[in-house]
């Protein structure tokens, strides 16, 4: 077994910090991880070294590999972003389960890709804390969404049909979420939620590993959702305030909402998040919608004036960018939260908190 | 019919639908196990659309595979949104159905149920479990040795499951539910006869010992004695969760077809079966069963003689079949349902029936006011809502004005028969000095009247001493006062203290937008010994003033009121002990602070004022007097108040109407649009929406209201928490001030201490700025409409026309708002949804003196003379600073990117010291327009 690539501080102790630096200020998250790795060029060898050489399936292309194969990209991405103001950086395990993996013949190496992924990120942040020393630096292990999803039929034909089980996909998360843990991620970010059940499925799985593990093994649970477009609802129905209520169980770290929209869109989501959850908020939303060609026009300049306001309007506690967004938007959605205070906690009255599509609470 | 239980409490009460329960739908059980999957689809759809706030689903049944059952039907309805839009409730016996069926569900549901019968450790690992799953959990009163039946044994189960669930595992007891079984009663068995008690007691201890904790449970078992007995089992479930209800229970698992409405039992039906769940009589058994054994046997009878068996005054077959009751019932529902159509015919019939109604006097307090008693009553059960007791009042006026010559006539036949109605008691009431609001007031009255009080409504703005002067001359037995601005409160304390001295002993009552309980308890009860009573709104104040005016219950009810205010004073001092103010100058170095060399200020286009007005030929009115308040103009370019003004029309002022607040005005609660769908005043505001559109439109037609508007826009600076106004940009000369007041509360750090001023460019920063000012009005023309409908007694419209020149200057000033970002430059991109305008999502904003962010009644003149507010307008400011007519609204418009609303709050003596200073006015001057914000 990979030993994990950092020793001290214990985790005890970098839990703390954590949650200091949460209570302290609106933290700052990096950016995207797919359009930075773009602008490298990368060919299938670059995806293959040495160790997937003679792979039977192509892996151009698969960029959670990279952490294998070319640690030396990933870690620079996390190191820019750090140098460009992020506080916390998720690790490359957006798709790092064996579901995920399979795609590319690749879930033999799930637990090696996550405990990689770590490392990289880990290297950056002590590399970051030694250029700003007294400042501590942070790394989430990105647990992403699925291709197959518990709530929907991939068959018009037949409504009740499942491309994959329940036990299926807490086993697919057990196993990334107990490699993550071993790497020593300092949080687990559940993100970019568009199937409700799926991310149930991985918080019953961190649950289920942190009881295993005791409490000394709990590091904080992050959860984002994704709201997919203007319905204001996501991908499996269900309204902001019906996800809230559905996630709530967990006792998360925090909660928010990133990926599918630009800030703007996001805006009356973010409001009415900021005003439900009893957690920290967060908000990392792309650099716009996609334009004809794949990319996002948001500028910097763009971004961080709407999380800026999000900021000012005591929504928030932590943003950041998703797709399209690069270190010149980390370092201005910085710039523009810098020395905000952050959303204070509400005193949330207790309450039977039901949903479906819709929340139902009962006082 | 709705299908929620009778009870006020209703409004949070789950109905849980039960027909997708094999157990308890054979419809159900029948499609499932025929594998007619649409037809199960079908019934749970069914179940949603008719109120069900949640679905109970259970498969447990011998024959069927309940795992594989349980999910593919959860799959399935995961595919309908309009089903899977409720939360859902799996039900079963077997813990793997529970635990498959969780894995199915994206929402929260409820798992029902897991309880104590397998042992704590079971009880827990499943609790466990759950809370993993994200699940609520129903809990058995059920333990190792069984089913609880009594009230203690139920107590001590769900005590026990609590005390594990919340200590042992950190299960949140929010999340618990407990189902103290509803067992079948009335079976012959002696020892049933008091499980419905035991139920409600249970209830009733378990919410008062287990903090957050609910109650459920299946209703239907109670009365599976009666099974084939529809009639009496609908009684029994209605009757059972009307009590089961007021003793706490939160949901329950009913058949929503199965529920009536309580108090519309036939009253001889309800006693047996009250009986029966009250265990009020050994007898009480026998007499149900042969009573239903009765109704069935009737019930029989009617349907072989058809249609000419007698009519069932419960289930009309029409719409008008009411027109075939009796002339009282008649009368008494067109009272109910607010129908004014044939009340003349019918107060004519019960009229010409001498020999019942001798006296025109007797059918008012007959059958009419026995209708209006009825509607006071579900108005105060919130059963009914205030647009309808208004409509209601409609027909008891119209009934009333038809009988007022009859009864002049019998007067004058019988000059000393003292003829007049003996009123209830006599009020006066009237809005204080100094306001000239009086909608809610209105409403009052005709609630009040309607009961058969004497109301003498003194109207508007009415000074202390012509209140107290009528009071005595009518020997009034209550005073009311109303008031919606804040120095209304003032004057209602020295209206109180001239009470006092006068001598008078009748009790005061107040009521109006800006009073409390809070504020009558610590500034007004004080100085008035006999009784002030703060209501709150109407629906209160019928049963407010009949305890005042009950020998029996009126010494009870004051010694409560006055006990209530003491707690009330006893806290005010408490919470102003513990949270001290910042002084003004710490409060002054946390403000909000800005890069003043890049904060856009943009140039607006014109400086000065611009007046806007609708046509209806009122424009020349702008022109001619503004002389003598020439010298205060901010600049040359607005010296011309005889400009034509700008065209307005009352069109384009509708588009801007915010409705939400239309409806709190009638007291209906809830956000517009979603209120007009809302599951219990939905109907009613429907109604009152419509009716208000109707008027509307007519109000628009005719030109009935003249809309004016004057906005200026000034050269500013910020010199501390004042604005000074420039005649031009080198600054040579001031033109006027505006004085603001800042937040002086402790804040958490990194919050500041707002205040306006704050958003303007100080004089410091080498920067000019802009601020902008207004004065609208959409009242010209209200007062005089509602007197058109008030003259032919109908108070819903004149009520009506009032609120709705309230909603229209909003819009107006919302519209020059809109102009006014267009003028700035920004609002012409701003690219906003007229939705997105009402709910204020632009740039900037535009806070109105009195209100929160600028408390300060006596800014108006100061605004009223830069805009020449009165010459250009109408609007004229009363002693207290209040805008005549009442539907205006005036007020600063801020560009700042930043700027926001915020509270003040409240002020220390070394703001309000500073403040005077600053004013020019003296410290207790400022004190007395500032009271209700001062700390001290």
């Amino acid at each position: 077994m990979t030993q994990p690539a950092h020793q001290p501080p214990g985790p005890a102790d970098a839990q703390d910090a954590f949650r200091r630096l949460f209570a302290s200020k609106i933290v700052v998250l990096d950016g995207a991880m797919g359009s930075m790795i773009q602008t490298y060029k990368l060919g299938e060898a670059d995806f293959r070294g040495e160790r997937f050489k003679s792979h039977p399936h192509d892996l151009q292309g698969n960029n959670d590999l990279l952490s294998i194969t070319r640690p030396d990209v990933i870690e620079q991405i996390h190191a820019d972003y750090f140098a460009a103001g992020a506080d916390l950086v998720e690790t490359n395990t957006f798709s790092s389960t064996s579901i995920g993996m399979a795609d590319y013949q690749c879930e033999p190496f799930v637990r090696d890709i996550n405990l990689a992924a770590v490392a990289c990120a880990r290297r950056a942040a002590l590399a970051a804390e030694a250029a700003t020393p007294g400042r501590r630096r942070f790394v989430a292990g990105a647990i992403g969404p699925l291709n197959r999803t518990l709530s929907m039929s991939p068959d018009v034909n037949r409504p009740d049909y499942r491309a994959v089980t329940w036990d299926q996909v807490v086993g697919a998360y057990t196993e990334q979420i107990e490699a993550l843990l071993d790497g020593g991620v300092d949080a687990l970010l559940v993100e970019t939620i568009f199937d409700t059940l799926n991310s149930k499925a991985a918080l019953f799985a961190i649950e289920q590993v942190f009881d295993q593990r005791g409490d000394a093994a709990r590091v904080p649970v992050m959860i984002s959702v994704t709201i997919t477009d203007a319905s204001g609802r996501t991908l499996s129905g269900q309204t902001i305030g019906a996800f809230y209520a559905s996630i709530a169980h967990a006792q998360p770290f925090s909660v928010g909402i990133n990926c599918a929209l630009g800030g703007a869109a996001m805006r009356p989501y973010v409001e009415e998040l900021s005003r439900l959850a009893g957690c920290y908020t967060t908000c990392y939303p792309n650099a716009g919608l996609p334009n004809a060609f794949g990319g996002y026009d948001e500028s910097p300049a763009d971004m961080a004036q709407v999380l800026g306001e999000f900021a000012a309007n005591g929504w928030l506690n932590m943003v950041g960018g998703c797709c399209g967004s690069t270190p010149p938007h980390i370092a201005a959605i910085a710039q523009a939260v810098k020395g905000r205070a952050p959303r204070m906690l509400p005193q949330a009255a207790r309450a039977l908190r039901l949903s479906g599509l819709e929340p139902l609470a009962v006082a | 019919m709705s299908s929620s239980p009778a009870n006020s409490a209703a409004s949070t009460f789950l109905v849980i639908g039960e027909r997708t329960n094999i157990t308890g739908s054979p419809k159900f059980a029948k499609a499932l196990k025929a594998g007619e999957w649409d037809a199960c689809v079908a019934i749970a759809r069914q179940q949603v659309e008719s109120g069900a706030n949640v679905i109970d689903i259970n498969v447990d049944e011998a024959l069927i595979d309940g795992e594989a059952t349980m999910v593919k039907f959860l799959n399935l309805i995961a595919a309908e949104p309009e089903i899977c839009r409720v939360p859902v409730m799996l039900d079963s016996s077997k813990w793997t159905v529970l635990e498959k069926g969780l894995q199915c569900l994206q929402g929260k549901g409820i798992v029902n149920s897991i309880s104590l019968k397998d042992g704590e450790a079971e009880f827990l690992r499943r609790a466990k479990l759950i809370m993993r799953y994200g699940a609520a959990a129903v809990v058995m009163a059920f333990d190792e040795q069984g089913q609880a039946a009594t009230r203690d044994e139920k107590v001590r189960i769900c005590t026990r499951a609590y005390n594990l669930l919340t200590q042992k595992i950190g299960f949140p007891p929010e999340d618990i539910i407990f189902d103290p079984n509803i067992l079948t009663v009335a079976t012959g068995i002696e020892e049933h006869n008091n499980y419905a008690v035991d139920f409600f007691e249970a209830t009733r201890l378990i919410k008062q010992t287990l903090p957050h904790a609910k109650v459920s449970g299946g209703v239907s078992n109670v009365s599976f004695s009666f099974r084939g007995n529809n009639p009496v089992r609908e009684a029994m479930h209605t009757a059972f969760l009307y009590h089961a209800i007021r003793e706490g229970m939160d949901m329950a698992i009913v058949n929503a077809g199965m529920l009536g409405v309580y108090q519309e039992i036939a009253p001889d039906l309800l006693e047996k079966v009250e009986d029966v769940l009250l265990n009020r009589r050994p007898d009480s058994t026998e007499r149900l069963v042969t009573f239903a054994d009765e109704l069935k046997a009737k019930e029989a009878a009617e349907k072989a003689a058809g249609a000419g068996g007698p009519a069932v005054a419960a289930q009309p077959s029409a719409a008008d079949a009411w027109r075939k009751l009796s002339v009282e019932e008649r009368l008494s529902h067109a009272l109910v349902k607010g129908i004014d159509q044939f009340v003349e015919a019918d107060t004519e019939e019960a009229r010409a029936n001498t020999a019942k109604y001798p006296r025109p006097l007797n059918i008012i307090e007959g059958p009419l006011m026995d209708g209006m008693r009825i509607v006071g009553d579900l108005f105060g059960a919130g059963k009914m809502f205030l647009p309808q007791v208004v409509k209601s009042a409609r027909v008891m006026k119209k009934s009333v004005a038809y009988l007022t010559p009859f009864m002049e006539e019998e007067k004058r036949l019988h000059i000393a028969g003292g003829g007049t109605a003996k009123p209830n008691g006599r009020i006066v009431m009237a809005t204080v000095k100094g306001d000239v609001h009086d909608i809610g007031k209105n409403i009052v009255g005709v609630v009040l009247a309607c009961n058969n009080y004497e109301v003498t409504d003194l109207g508007v703005m009415v000074p202390a001493e012509k209140i107290l002067a009528t009071a005595k001359e009518k020997q009034a037995d209550v005073i009311g006062l109303s008031g919606l601005i804040t120095p209304s409160l003032d004057e209602m304390v020295s209206v109180a203290r001239e009470m006092t001295r006068q001598g008078f002993t009748v009790p005061l009552l107040i009521g109006g937008a800006t009073t409390s309980p809070a504020h009558t308890a610590v500034k007004i009860a004080p100085e008035y010994a006999p009784g002030v009573i703060h209501v709150l709104d109407a629906s209160r104040v019928v049963n407010v003033v009949s305890a005042l005016l009950s020998a029996d219950q009126k010494s009870k009810f004051l010694a409560e009121t006055v006990e209530k205010q003491e707690r009330q004073r006893t806290e005010f001092a408490d919470r102003r002990n513990k949270r001290p103010l910042l002084p003004l100058a710490e409060a002054r170095a946390r403000r909000q602070t800005f890069d003043w060399s890049t904060v856009d200020i943009p140039r607006p286009e014109f400086l000065g004022t611009r007046v806007f007005a609708t046509d209806a030929g009122h424009g020349s009115e702008v022109m001619g007097h503004g002389s003598d308040s020439a010298t205060h103009h901010p600049s040359p370019i607005a010296h011309h108040p005889s400009a034509i003004p700008h065209p307005l029309t009352l069109d384009a002022i509708v588009e801007f109407i915010d409705w939400g607040p239309f409806f709190s005005a009638w007291e209906l609660h809830g956000r517009y649009p979603d209120i007009l769908t809302d599951a219990v005043v939905g109907t009613e505001a429907t109604k009152l929406f419509a009716d208000a559109q109707k008027l509307l439109a007519r109000i628009v037609a005719e030109k009935r209201y003249t809309a004016k508007a004057v906005i200026a826009f000034w050269l500013a600076n910020a010199v501390g928490d004042s604005i000074e106004l420039y005649a031009d940009e080198a600054r040579s000369r001031v033109i006027g001030h505006f004085h603001h007041l800042r937040q002086q509360q402790e804040k958490p750090a990194g919050q500041f201490n707002h205040c306006l001023a704050d958003y303007i460019a100080p004089r410091d920063s080498g920067r000019i700025d802009y601020v902008g000012g207004f004065a609208v009005t959409a009242g010209h023309g209200v007062e005089a409409l509602a007197a058109e409908f008030k003259a032919a007694n109908d108070d819903y419209n004149a009520i009506m026309a009032q609120a709705l020149g309230d909603r229209l200057a909003e819009a107006l000033a919302e519209l020059m708002h809109k102009k006014v970002r267009d003028f700035s430059g920004y609002g012409k991109t701003e690219n906003l949804a007229m939705k997105d305008i009402i709910r204020e999502k632009y740039r900037g904003i535009r806070p109105a003196p009195g209100y929160p962010a600028c408390p300060d009644h006596t800014e108006k003149p100061a605004l009223f003379a830069l805009l020449d507010a009165t010459t250009a307008t109408g609007i004229t400011l009363t002693e207290s600073n209040a805008m005549s007519p009442a539907s205006s609204v005036s007020g600063l418009y801020f560009s700042h990117p930043e700027s926001k609303y915020f509270a003040v709050g409240k002020l220390g003596k070394d703001q309000v010291a500073d403040y005077a200073a600053r004013k020019g006015m003296t410290v207790a001057d400022a004190e007395k327009w500032l009271g209700p914000y001062l700390d001290y």
